[in-house]
């Protein structure tokens, strides 16, 4: 009986192991970027391009950094929590358009509402480099000292928001 | 009909040149390009994670073959490319995980798990062999055996 317990002991194990294995994303590679300054930008605003948004500007704020394309399908998922989250005004968010064409990004925010304070245009993906970004949509929660306290990867959810972000920006303007 | 053959190898001639002319390396740099395939070779592509960034047709892959290309030609070595992509990516972007404290158990887990079988495999062999006890030959079967190895073996089916 007793040389039945180590193997099924073994197998337990590794059966656990796997099952958490599985319960993992492959798609969300954990950024290098998490509590390191925001990398320095400076783009032209998506609706003004003689304008310019860096993100020196926002020192003094927390706010949401969110990456978004018009060709982006998951974004399209993800714009009525942003929509939600901008109506309650909990965290002002700014975007990123990535790799978009102007008239398209516009026209996108036009049909579906536009929840940004303010989109930067990074038209060849140079700063979504900076950032890390493989994949949009992709949100960054920054805060007043112009760290990169969070990032999400993938859409933003309700959950995401009440059980991560929130708390963390009601934690940060402390 | 011997004419027309002749035309069409030529046509056919003429077709292999110009497939030749196009497959030319596009790079004005050939060994900034060369760098390019052997960097890119040991670095993933983070949109389809088993593809590596010089096989992957990928979006973000070409910007950031054009990104190293660009570095390489402003005279940066792979290191310092290496370092800048890894700042960014983190060290999912290397096809060869590096050796740290994190991936200790990826490096050396299956040393370990050799060292530790072979542990078993030894203390099990000397388990059994103090299992098995000599036992000396009876004064009866030694005769017993005498017996039957002294017996003629013709006689004995006879």
């Amino acid at each position: 009986m007793s040389r039945f317990v180590l193997p099924l002991v073994i197998f337990v194990v590794l059966v656990v192991f796997l099952a958490i294995g599985l319960g993992h994303d492959p798609h969300e590679v954990p950024s290098p970027l998490i509590n390191k300054p925001a990398p320095a930008f400076q783009l032209p605003q998506l609706h003004e391009p003689t304008k310019t948004f860096s993100a020196q500007e926002m020192k003094g704020k927390v706010w949401l950094l969110n990456v978004w394309a018009s060709w982006c399908i998951s974004c399209r998922e993800e714009h009525p929590v942003l929509l939600e989250l901008a109506r309650a005004g909990a965290v002002p968010i700014y975007g990123l358009n990535y790799k978009d064409k102007r008239e398209d990004a516009i026209e996108w925010l036009d049909d579906l509402g536009n929840p940004y304070l303010l989109s930067a245009a990074d038209v060849d993906g140079r700063v979504g480099i900076d950032y890390g970004v493989y994949g949009a949509p992709e949100t960054y929660l920054i805060d007043r000292d112009g760290v990169i306290r969070y990032k999400h990867i993938g859409p933003l959810t309700p959950d995401v928001l009440q059980g991560k972000i929130l708390p963390l920006v009601k934690d940060l303007e402390k | 009909m011997k004419r027309q053959l002749a035309y069409l190898l030529l046509l056919c001639a003429l077709a292999v040149t110009v497939v030749a002319q196009t497959a030319q390396p596009l790079a004005e740099d050939p060994e900034v390009e060369n760098r390019l395939q052997e960097l890119s070779k040991e670095l993933r592509c983070l949109v389809c994670q088993n593809e590596t960034l010089a096989d992957s047709r990928a979006g973000l892959a070409e910007d950031l073959r054009k990104e190293i290309r660009e570095q390489m030609k402003a005279g940066k070595s792979d290191k310092e490319i290496i370092t800048f992509l890894t700042a960014r990516y983190g060290d999912f972007v290397l096809y060869r995980p590096r050796v740290t404290p994190v991936t200790y158990l990826l490096w050396f887990g299956p040393f370990v798990l050799l060292a530790v079988g072979l542990v078993v495999l030894y203390r099990q062999l000397k388990q059994r062999r103090a299992l098995i006890t000599q036992t000396p030959l009876s004064p009866r079967d030694r005769r017993q055996i005498e017996e039957l190895l002294d017996t003629p073996t013709g006689k004995e089916s006879a």
